[in-house]
């Protein structure tokens, strides 16, 4: 008959992780709408925790069973090697930083009530909390998932937002310091738009140029349209800006260090890991498989681009006397040396996968530092909450040398120290490029870890070889959350630092399928 | 005989022997990070975690055993490191259980008489967290099946070493010394790991099986520079000519210290190193000669030294270094010393550590007093330690029958069918060992009372003279039990090689017999000057000589105007340059960057219509560079 539509068919068991996810975020919803309060946070906690464990079971269930070569949900969505992977590391960096959120210190009793005014008083008094933090963390980490799993631009573009818009929420929700987190939030969300609009100006221009947004198609349409050529490249460059911003790439760099600081620190922990991993992960899909035929193109642009936010990340960093607009910066600079991995793929399979492999690896092994690093932010405080400036750092390791010890090792492993994961890490994307052939590249990217290692080590000196400051910070006994994430973090770091092997093994098997196409 | 191939193996005792390093590692670290919770145990658990590593170390053996000759070399895999570059992995075979069997029991004695020895001092933990973490790296050291691993060991037992001497860091003395050997300790490393890294650039490998199986491949020259680099890190860590000066000051250090680092195990890690890299050595003629003279020449010097102390530590240290000399002249010889050279390491490694404990017994007895000057006549007090020191005393000295005999008139009959110069060096220095060992018993044990008014010497506790009494009897029969009918050597061919025709043992060759002469007028003097003749509480003058033996032969004296001046003004030059040169270099661009900086953060004003305009003018630019490129 015409004009029935034909339900598409959806590959319900391939999707399952993501179903889980955005299946608990619905049911965390109802939670909150009819759950009584006292209730809530007891039903969210391990309803989040399980969801997340259960969608990394279900990844890694897929991942044995058998990594599909063909995508699915009618083209739209591509569960390969490379997004099961960042799947499951997108997983277990969400479950830390949900540890992290269950101290409830973080977050606004209130948040719609005026910071200072009565009512807040009155919500703190009440020992109010929102508990919408936790199905508002599954529904972005529900995107963080599709994003790098969406093989077409509308999806891709769907999954940009349901990530996004939870997080533009999350950042506003910080109960010390409302103005500075609720003016994150808004610099977030204004901008977050305007590069969105940037993705979708590119969608639309792609579309025209090819007649499709599946990447593939585009792909294809590549060696055939001619003629069209200015649509192609400007639509390209302004996907590119719009992926570009989510990772934090100079120029579009500017809203990373505000709104980093302004957040409540476990969202800050879950964007700068969970939220670049997705990123990277869309941005190599979007490369690769729908841009594959024009690396010629793109490759001497994001040259550009790297170049310049390594440089940007490095030398900002170092004037920084905030700790985490620092680990900012610092996060801006790891973007540049990212962007290297992804510069060095090549022309042959082998190539290709050797870049992957590093890129992926160099994500995880971050990823867990992040995550571990601001847990240790969270637990420095001082009357005003947690004590964000440097100065105030003078010394924690005289007082409490056992965090100290474990920051300064983390710093480390940002410094890409031997021994460290961050030393792995580099060097897997730094060999992949040279192979390539981007050799300049690399050269750069070593200078600026130089640099970088400078305000590291800075910190570290002050750590421990300045005298402690009299009414200086204390540091609060850890939650068995918090105290988890700091040792899992440092185990992660420490073991992929000496035993690399089995990490670099299991990214080698999943790039090894590289993307589907 | 040329070394067996490697085999691939797993299961069984060998397939754990990773537990062997692994258990002690994981002792200290416990003792370490446990803090003061740990300190009402911490003994027991070092004792039982060395103990742990010998029951390992003991099955390995027996399980080797079972295995045919030529198929006793076990390579175990463990993980790969860097791919392509590193692999960690295992290698037990007769050379490194040797090791690790005389590490372990000797270690384990060691620990259980530590207990006692350190009851009273407030950081036994720590010296015990310190001991395990020793025995951990040595037998990485020895188990390593390259040159990586083997380096992590050499670079722990260093470590290890460090932390030990200078375990009493409240004396300035033991700091310093800490710090010397330490320092010299590098200069012997550096040649090592340049050697190393020559190993990688000739072989492109660094697992002993690809380099010494294809060590004929290369040239001469190389293998002679690799051999030399080689030595030079033997010769720090062993505290040969010329780096040995380390190790008279290492005598700071507790005496079990002393007995198991400075005298056992860490300082024959040189001559383990020259045996383990045999294939290489033998293709380098130059460097083995050049082995063989450092081994007679340090042979020599530490019994010239040990004649003159009167510290019984240092007069011990002078003696470790002389017999590891002749350990190193073996092992230069090539494959008709490697037997004679370890088997002497291992009888070594009894009869010294038995003798460092009972001066260790003895100092327990006498507040700490180490000058023999101010002992005397203590066999009627301490009966155990005397008859126990008597033996390991005896058979340091070649009395026949006993352990040294063997051991050591083996390394000297080989040298001299080798090269009769180097032979007859080596009969003079047993000669002097005769002297100088003669004179430490008997300014300890016999003559007359020189005691301070304060000491009242008594005998040991049971905990430290049952390590004792174990020593000696290994100290009485191991020799024979290892040389008699090349029982040792047989082993250790598919290990290191063997020569085509076994040594004959003679028990009374003319090289023999000359020895045992030498040895009995270096005992006699030794009687008359000391046994008989009284003891002056304050050392004569002496003779130039004495006075040259004294001061180590003038090394560190030589050290100091050859190094350290010379050192100190480079110093001063390179911070004159630094200052005015290189500062100002570094410190223009640090500030350039940093300005940089700070005119970059400006631009991050805040304000959020200045960050869109960035993206926006970014997305110019971006979208620019891609018509320009994509035009080109």
């Amino acid at each position: 008959m015409n004009g029935t539509i034909e339900a598409p068919t959806i590959e319900y068991a391939l999707l399952a992780p993501l179903l889980v996810v955005f299946g608990a975020a619905i049911v965390g919803v109802l939670v909150e709408a009819f759950a009584p309060r006292y209730l809530r946070s007891a039903i969210h906690l391990p309803l989040t925790l399980l969801s997340l464990a259960g969608a990394f079971a279900l990844a890694v269930w897929q991942a044995v069973k058998g990594v599909p070569t063909e995508p699915a949900a009618m083209g739209a969505i591509a569960v390969d090697g490379p997004a099961l992977f960042i799947w499951g590391t997108i997983l277990i960096l969400a479950f830390a930083s949900v540890l992290l959120i269950k101290d409830e210190e973080h977050f606004v009793g209130a948040a719609a009530a005026v910071p200072g005014s009565a009512e807040e008083e009155q919500a703190l008094v009440e020992r109010a909390a929102h508990t919408e933090v936790y199905p508002l963390l599954l529904f972005a980490v529900g995107g963080m998932l599709l994003f790098p799993a969406a093989n077409d631009l509308l999806v891709a573009f769907v999954a940009l937002e349901v990530m996004s818009l939870p997080l533009y929420l999350l950042c506003g929700l910080a109960r010390r310091r409302r103005l500075l987190s609720q003016e994150a939030a808004v610099k977030y969300f204004l901008l977050g738009a305007f590069s969105s609009a940037f993705f979708l100006y590119g969608t639309a221009l792609l579309y025209g140029y090819a007649g499709s947004v599946d990447l593939v198609k585009i792909n294809q349409a590549l060696g055939s349209v001619g003629g069209q050529d200015t649509l192609l490249y400007i639509g390209a460059a302004m996907l590119g800006v719009g992926l570009l911003f989510k990772i934090g790439a100079a120029p579009f760099q500017s809203w990373k260090p505000d709104v980093y600081q302004g957040s409540p620190t476990p969202i800050t922990a879950l964007m700068a890991s969970g939220t670049l991993v997705a990123a990277f992960g869309a941005l190599l899909r979007v490369f690769w498989v729908g841009l594959g035929g024009l690396d010629w193109d793109w490759r001497p642009v994001l040259y550009g681009v790297a170049i310049l936010t390594m440089v940007v990340g490095a030398i900002l960093a170092i004037t920084q006397t905030d700790i985490k607009r620092m680990l900012a910066y610092s996060s801006i600079a790891h973007g540049g040396f990212l962007l290297i991995g992804v510069i060095a793929t090549g022309h042959t399979q082998a190539e290709n996968t050797s870049a992957l492999t590093g890129l992926l690896f160099y994500l995880v092994a971050y990823g867990f530092t992040t995550v571990g690093a601001f847990a240790v932010v969270t637990m420095v405080r001082d009357a005003g909450g947690e004590a964000w400036h440097l100065s105030r750092w003078a010394g924690l390791g005289k007082r409490s040398p056992l965090l100290a010890g474990v920051f300064a090792f983390f710093l480390l492993a940002f410094a890409g120290i031997p021994l460290t994961s961050g030393f792995f890490g580099k060097y897997a994307v730094f060999q992949a490029a040279v192979a390539n052939g981007a050799t300049p590249l690399v050269i750069i990217g070593v200078v600026a870890s130089a640099v970088a290692a400078f305000f590291y080590v800075r910190v570290i000196v002050l750590m421990f070889f300045s005298d402690p400051a009299a009414d200086g910070p204390s540091v609060v006994l850890p939650s068995r959350g918090t105290a988890a994430v700091v040792g899992f973090a440092a185990l992660a770091t420490v073991v992929l630092g000496v035993f690399p092997q089995p990490v670099l093994d299991l990214a080698h098997t999943a790039a090894q399928s590289l993307f589907v196409r | 005989m040329e070394p067996a191939e490697i085999i691939q193996h797993s299961g069984g005792a060998i397939g754990a022997a990773w537990l062997m390093i692994a258990l002690p590692l994981v002792g200290a670290a416990v003792l370490l990070l446990g803090g003061r919770r740990t300190d009402k145990f911490g003994h027991l658990l070092g004792v039982l975690m060395a103990v742990a590593s010998f029951v390992v170390a003991a099955l390995s053996f027996v399980q080797l055993l079972g295995f045919a000759p030529g198929e006793r070399r076990r390579g175990i895999e463990l993980y790969e490191f860097i791919p392509g570059l590193a692999k960690m992995g295992l290698l037990v075979d007769p050379l490194s259980i040797s090791f690790c069997l005389l590490i372990t029991f000797v270690g384990s004695l060691i620990h259980v008489y530590s207990i006692g020895y350190m009851a009273h001092d407030p950081n036994r933990r720590r010296f015990f967290a310190y001991l395990n973490l020793f025995v951990a790296a040595m037998l990485l050291l020895v188990l390593a099946d390259n040159y990586v691993a083997l380096f992590v060991g050499w670079e722990g037992v260093g470590l290890a070493s460090y932390l030990l001497i200078g375990f009493w860091q409240h004396k300035p003395s033991a700091a310093t010394a800490a710090k010397k050997a330490f320092i010299v300790n590098r200069v012997g490393d550096f040649g090592l790991l340049i050697g190393i890294f020559t190993i990688f650039a000739t072989f492109h490998t660094l697992a002993f099986d690809g380099v010494l199986a294809n060590a004929d491949k290369a040239s001469s020259g190389t293998l002679t520079a690799i051999g030399l680099l080689l030595l030079v890190g033997a010769c720090g860590k062993s505290a040969q000519l010329p780096l040995q000066s380390w190790l008279l000051d290492a005598m700071e250090g507790p005496t079990p210290v002393s007995a198991l680092i400075h005298a056992a195990t860490m300082v024959t890690a040189g001559v383990y190193l020259i045996v383990r890299s045999g294939p290489i050595f033998q293709g380098a003629e130059t460097a083995q000669i050049v082995v063989t003279i450092v081994g007679v020449a340090t042979l020599l010097a530490g019994a010239i030294i040990g004649t003159a102390k009167d510290d019984i530590k240092k007069a011990l240290a002078g003696s470790t270094m002389s017999q590891i000399g002749y350990m190193v002249l073996a092992a230069g010889i090539g494959k008709a010393g490697y037997a004679f050279a370890i088997a002497h390491l291992i009888t070594h490694g009894f009869f010294k550590a038995d003798m460092f404990l009972g001066a260790g017994s003895v100092m327990h007895a006498m507040n700490d007093e180490v000058n023999m000057r101010k002992y005397g006549a203590l066999r009627k007090v301490m009966p155990v330690t005397f008859v126990t020191f008597l033996i390991g005393y005896l058979a340091i000295i070649g009395f026949p029958l006993l352990s040294g005999y063997f051991t050591k008139d083996g390394i000297i009959e080989t040298v001299m069918e080798h090269n009769a110069v180097l032979g007859w060096l080596a009969v003079l220095g047993a000669g002097i060992t005769g002297f100088y060992m003669s004179r430490l018993v008997f300014m300890t044990f016999f003559g007359a009372k020189r005691w301070e008014p304060t000491a009242h010497p008594h005998e040991s506790p049971a905990v430290m003279t049952w390590p004792l009494i174990i020593l000696s009897i290994g100290a009485i029969g191991l020799g024979a039990f290892l040389v008699l009918g090349n029982r040792f050597m047989t082993f250790l061919a598919p290990a290191v090689g063997a020569p085509e025709e076994m040594p004959a043992f003679h028990p009374f060759s003319p090289t023999g017999l000359a020895t045992l002469a030498l040895v009995a007028a270096g005992a006699v003097f030794a009687w008359l000057k000391y046994g008989r003749a009284e003891v002056p509480a304050l050392a004569p003058r002496g003779s130039f000589l004495t006075t040259f033996a004294r001061r180590d032969l003038y090394g560190d004296a030589l050290n100091e105007a050859l190094f350290m001046r010379p050192g100190q003004w480079l110093t001063r030059l390179a911070v004159f340059f630094d200052n005015r040169g290189v500062d100002g270099l570094v410190n223009g661009l640090a500030a350039g960057i940093g300005g940089t900086s700070g005119r970059l953060r400006r631009v991050q004003t805040g304000f959020v219509r200045s960050y869109a305009l960035s993206i926006f003018l970014g997305a110019a630019l971006l979208a620019g560079a891609w018509l320009v490129v994509g035009n080109l």
